[in-house]
């Protein structure tokens, strides 16, 4: 069966030295006699150990497809999501990554735009580093709906053909590009953390987490254009706007039908309960299990106050049911980026580090001083919370006054 | 150890302990507190099928029988002594009706017990009558195709709750306890009334109460067995549930001993953790042996419940007692190992000790219990002659 | 009314331990359970059936041979039938290869009114799925969805969450929903359903049994490839504020003024 399989072991390379056994992320990989086997019920192929044999002794084998012609893809593409008409500033991320990109390229970045009354956004994209905007502008592309941004985004990629396209991984990012992706058969890379381009043969080489977050997988698209990505809030820097930067609009017209949707969107409704939008936050002050209940919830809530920044809390908090889902940081709720993290009564699992661990400056509370989470502080107390926290919060009121 | 239990038991063991771990250990403490019945955790139970483990399959339960009555009870109980009653207590109620009634009877009020739609209780306590059943003082009169019920029975678990009661009524005082007969009455029966809640030290998320019988009209065919039956009902339906009972007591202790392990584990004095000193070692040792060795009693026993075998009482009834007794050593034992947090309401245990002294006390004392063993055993030593 | 409930096994992250020294997950004693986010799916595909009456809930996994133990747990919760979409040829798939397979056994079924899916998998993160399964269905999709509020026979009104609140989006069924912890608390499962779970047959669907064609399929169907693995460098642990907790305060206060007040 070995043979057969699109992964191999070359037992005359392999000398037992055990590296793609630590390496396989899926448990896959036994020694058996010195040598390397795999168990294919395990494997997945994900690639993991090939890189790491240093005798080059796993291969893995893909069917080479004929290549295709990808002369005439060019250009760094940016889809600028907007919400009420104003474009969210995960385009503006986007758009100083796409502009390191291009320039690698020596190619041109462009925006690509869906709205209503555009005229103004088209402008800032300009500003913030775009050559192009590529515009759609009708009363039905005022809201998001999946139909009619996937036909149309996919109908301009299929004519305007950009080697690369860039999306936020917001909730509508990820909704619409993940559909686009499949209709062109594209290649797409959720959560990149790193985005580069290949001096050799110039492909996009796209970072991201993988297998839970504390590996990381650079995966390319060789043989599918345009190559897909998309990045989280706060992952990339904003590129900051030029007023007098010149570029040009280009307008594309649809027929009307373009713009069917099968789902009716009824009403938009905003709560606004959370005055502080955790992944747009300077300053996070974050709850865990050593908070204890609900109500001592309050003095964490205190601090963040008196920071002005935004409540945060670990999932065993949130399950716990002492505070909501909304306000839950790591690989299950959101990831954030802030200034100042303070993570409050909270151990550190994996999860929740991967979460917030790409924070500017990390703060532990925690009375154990084993906590993983002192792993990543930059200041780190060992103390009760409980006492700490109250005392913090008056201090901050002081340098705030 | 492992107790050869069947793929069916073993999962009934691996769920229920699922219920206990992520259900009812997150809001026992607050039951405990507030004094609440769980009607949450009722709805879990009944959506996992729990309250027909030992109903028979033809009235929609698994068809299980004693043991996994005590399995169940026992997972249950390591949650939460209190809560696990829902379940144990209507096992109580329900025994009467699996032993004694017809088969119309049984048609009538398994299926929703089974469901989990209606809890039942037994209802045989009385202000003067405890141990002593001889002296009930509910009647209940003969009346064309009904019997008039008065009286009013205490400390009833899953009172007030349950919507099922097989009550114990003297039909014929002269006879004393060979007088007594077993009835099927329903909450919604006109005269059907509860006392007050009992403030209690323990099983706290348990309902108790009195439950007042005020001419209360039972159509005939709610009579169990034949008049005269209530004190073999009682009895031989004690013989089925002093496992239950003895398994919410390995149940509480196991969690005991669990608490007391992991504690002594974090807990550091003088340097180290405490559980390398030997002093504590040798509490937790004596601790595990004990459940493990009640445990063994009470399946066994359970074991011999479901083959049928004819004199069990003496078998129920030393489950009960061991069990019980080692519960209540077992759970002051983690008291103390936890010092002065174990006295405090904020570390689980002192609920343990609390929760564990119950079973010592109903469904006969532990005294009475001996008095049980005693008697089988100078029967048997009787015959042998 | 037919529901497909697609459902992933993934490691039991509550689980996941790292080795302080090497840096990699430590996987020994970690379990394998149902993606938590499909919980979810699976819970709400079941109040559809209690709602409605009627219906039938079939879940496809895809994976090794073991996710059928996921295929059997979600039986024991109350779904009706299992399909598990196994076959070396999948091996290596990619988000885009494992939608249309997905596809693929979605349409042998036929007949689907609903499909439920978790917002994302908790291993990946890419929640690409669900949507890639849409438009190989040809079929809309409502993402991120936290409440069905209606549901008819031919449509249903559902509330998507968003950033900064939801939105009511109505839409036609057949329909792909992906769901998110809001919309359910999943239910434990139930002794029958375990008996009936342990009986089940699991069907295992092959790329032939799919009639897949063979160049969309694993990793030869798959646009994106994996060139590197690495360990990215621990962030360093930084200093350790020592003393009484109202000097701590006062130190931290002052580390921190410069970047809270910039």
């Amino acid at each position: 069966m070995a043979d057969s399989d699109a992964i191999r072991v070359l037992n005359d390379k392999c000398v037992g030295c055990m590296l793609c056994v630590k390496a396989c992320p899926f448990g896959a990989i036994e020694m058996k006699s010195r040598k390397a086997v795999i168990d294919l019920t395990k494997c997945t192929l994900c690639g993991a150990c090939v890189p790491e044999c240093k005798f080059d002794a796993i291969i893995i084998q893909k069917k080479e497809e004929p290549k295709d012609d990808f002369s005439s893809y060019k250009d760094v593409w940016v889809f600028a999501e907007q919400k009420k008409g104003k474009v969210q500033s995960v385009a503006f991320e986007l758009l100083g990554k796409g502009r390191e990109l291009a320039d690698q390229l020596k190619s041109d970045l462009c925006a690509v735009l869906l709205g209503e009354n555009t005229d103004e956004s088209s402008k800032e994209l300009i500003a913030r580093g775009a050559d192009k905007v590529y515009v759609v502008d009708s009363p039905k592309l005022k809201e998001y709906q999946d139909d009619p941004y996937t036909k149309v985004l996919t109908e301009l990629v299929s004519k305007y053909k950009p080697e690369i396209v860039l999306c936020g991984a917001t909730v509508i990012g990820r909704s619409l590009i993940s559909r686009v992706a499949v209709a062109l058969r594209a290649g797409l890379t959720a959560d990149c953390t790193g985005l580069d381009i290949d001096p050799k043969d110039k492909l996009l080489l796209q970072t991201r987490p993988a297998f839970g977050g504390n590996i990381m997988a650079t995966i390319i698209a060789p043989n599918h254009r345009p190559q897909m990505a998309t990045v989280r809030h706060k992952v990339m820097i904003e590129a900051e706007p030029d007023p007098k930067r010149k570029g040009e609009v280009i307008k594309e017209e649809f027929p009307d039908d373009a713009f069917t949707s099968r789902t009716k969107l009824i009403d938009i409704v905003e709560e606004i309960e959370e005055t502080v939008n955790l992944t747009e936050a300077d300053i996070i002050v974050s709850g865990g299990r050593g908070v204890g209940a609900p109500e001592n919830f309050d003095i964490i809530k205190d601090l963040a106050l008196s920071l002005n920044g935004a409540l945060g809390a670990s999932r065993a908090a949130v399950d716990a049911d002492w505070i909501p889902y909304s306000h839950q940081v790591g690989q299950t709720g959101k990831t954030v980026c802030p200034k100042v993290y303070i993570a409050c009564g909270i151990s550190g699992q994996i999860q929740h580090l991967i979460g917030m661990q790409s924070s500017d400056v990390i703060v532990a509370i925690n009375k154990d001083p084993e906590a993983p989470i002192f792993k990543v502080s930059t200041y780190g107390i060992i103390g009760d919370l409980f006492k700490v926290v109250p005392l913090l919060t008056q201090e901050f009121q002081k340098i705030l006054k | 150890m492992d107790y050869l239990l069947t793929e069916e038991q073993q999962m009934i063991k691996e769920l229920c302990h699922q219920i206990a771990e992520e259900k009812i250990k997150p809001v026992a403490a607050e039951y405990d507190k507030n004094e609440e019945f769980p009607w949450d955790i009722v709805k879990v139970f009944a959506d996992s099928d729990i309250f027909g483990v030992y109903i028979p399959e033809e009235y929609g339960g698994m068809g299980g029988g004693v043991l996994e009555m005590a399995i169940t009870t026992e997972e249950l109980s390591w949650g939460c002594g209190g809560i696990a009653l829902a379940f144990a207590a209507t096992g109580l109620g329900t025994f009467p009706i699996l032993l004694f009634a017809n088969d119309d009877q049984k048609a009538r009020y398994l299926p929703d017990i089974a469901a989990g739609k209606k809890l039942a209780a037994f209802c045989i306590t009385e202000a003067e009558a405890g141990s002593d059943a001889g002296s009930i003082k509910t009647t209940a009169k003969k009346d064309g195709d009904h019997y008039i019920l008065n009286g009013t029975k205490q400390w009833i678990t899953n009172g007030s709750v349950a919507e099922t009661y097989v009550v114990i009524a003297m039909t014929d005082k002269s006879k004393g306890a060979r007088g007594a007969s077993a009835f099927i009455v329903e909450k919604s029966m006109e005269g059907v009334s509860f006392g007050k809640k009992e403030d209690k030290l323990g099983i706290r998320g348990s309902a108790t109460c009195e439950v007042i019988l005020t001419d209360v009209k039972v159509p005939k065919e709610n009579l169990l067995g034949r008049e005269g039956l209530g004190f073999i009902v009682a009895m031989k339906t004690f013989d089925y549930s002093r496992p239950g009972v003895a398994a919410q007591a390995v149940g509480i202790a196991q969690r005991a001993l669990d608490e007391s392990v992991k504690y002594a584990r974090e807990r550091k004095q003088f340097g180290s953790s405490i559980s390398s000193f030997q002093g504590i070692q040798w509490m937790l040792a004596d601790m595990a042996i004990q459940i493990e060795a009640a445990r063994s009693l009470i399946y066994s026993a359970a074991r011999l419940v479901d083959s049928g075998a004819k004199n069990v009482a003496k078998a129920s009834a030393m489950s009960k007692t061991f069990a019980s007794d080692t519960a209540m050593k077992v759970t002051t034992d983690a008291v103390q190992i936890f010092g002065g947090y174990g006295y405090m309401k904020e570390y689980p245990v002192e609920k343990l000790m609390r929760d564990a002294k119950i079973t010592q006390i109903y469904e006969g004392t532990n005294q009475i219990q001996r008095s049980v063993i005693a008697s089988a055993l100078i029967k048997e030593s009787l015959a042998k002659k | 009314m037919k529901i497909v409930v697609l459902i992933k096994q993934v490691p039991d992250t509550t689980d996941v331990k790292i080795d302080p020294e090497t840096n990699t997950l430590i996987r020994e004693g970690v379990d394998s359970v149902i993606n938590p986010f499909d919980m979810y799916a699976i819970e709400e595909a079941i109040r559809i059936k209690e709602h409605l009456g009627e219906g039938e809930i079939v879940v496809i996994s895809m994976g090794p041979p073991q996710a059928e133990v996921a295929l059997r747990e979600a039986i024991s919760m109350g779904c009706d039938e299992g399909i598990l979409v196994s076959d070396r040829k999948f091996a290596g798939s990619d988000t885009w290869a494992t939608s249309y397979t997905l596809s693929r056994a979605i349409k042998k079924i036929g007949d689907f009114k609903i499909i439920l899916c978790g917002k994302q998998a908790s291993d990946g993160d890419t929640a690409q799925v669900g949507p890639g399964v849409s438009v190989h269905l040809n079929i809309p999709q409502v993402t991120y969805v936290k409440k069905i509020e209606k549901l008819d026979k031919d449509k249903a009104t559902v509330e998507r969450m968003t950033e900064e609140g939801y939105d009511i989006v109505e839409t036609p069924i057949p329909v792909l929903l992906t769901v998110v912890k809001e919309i359910n608390e999943p239910r434990l499962p139930s002794l029958k359903g375990k008996m009936r779970a342990k009986k089940a047959e699991i069907p295992v669907w092959t790329a032939e049994d799919l009639a897949c064609e063979e160049d969309k399929v694993g990793l030869d169907g798959s646009p994106t490839r994996v060139v590197k693995i690495f360990t990215p460098p621990p962030r360093e642990g930084g200093r350790l504020l020592e003393g009484e907790p109202d000097e701590i305060s006062k130190e931290l206060a002052g580390l921190l003024k410069d970047t809270i007040i910039g």
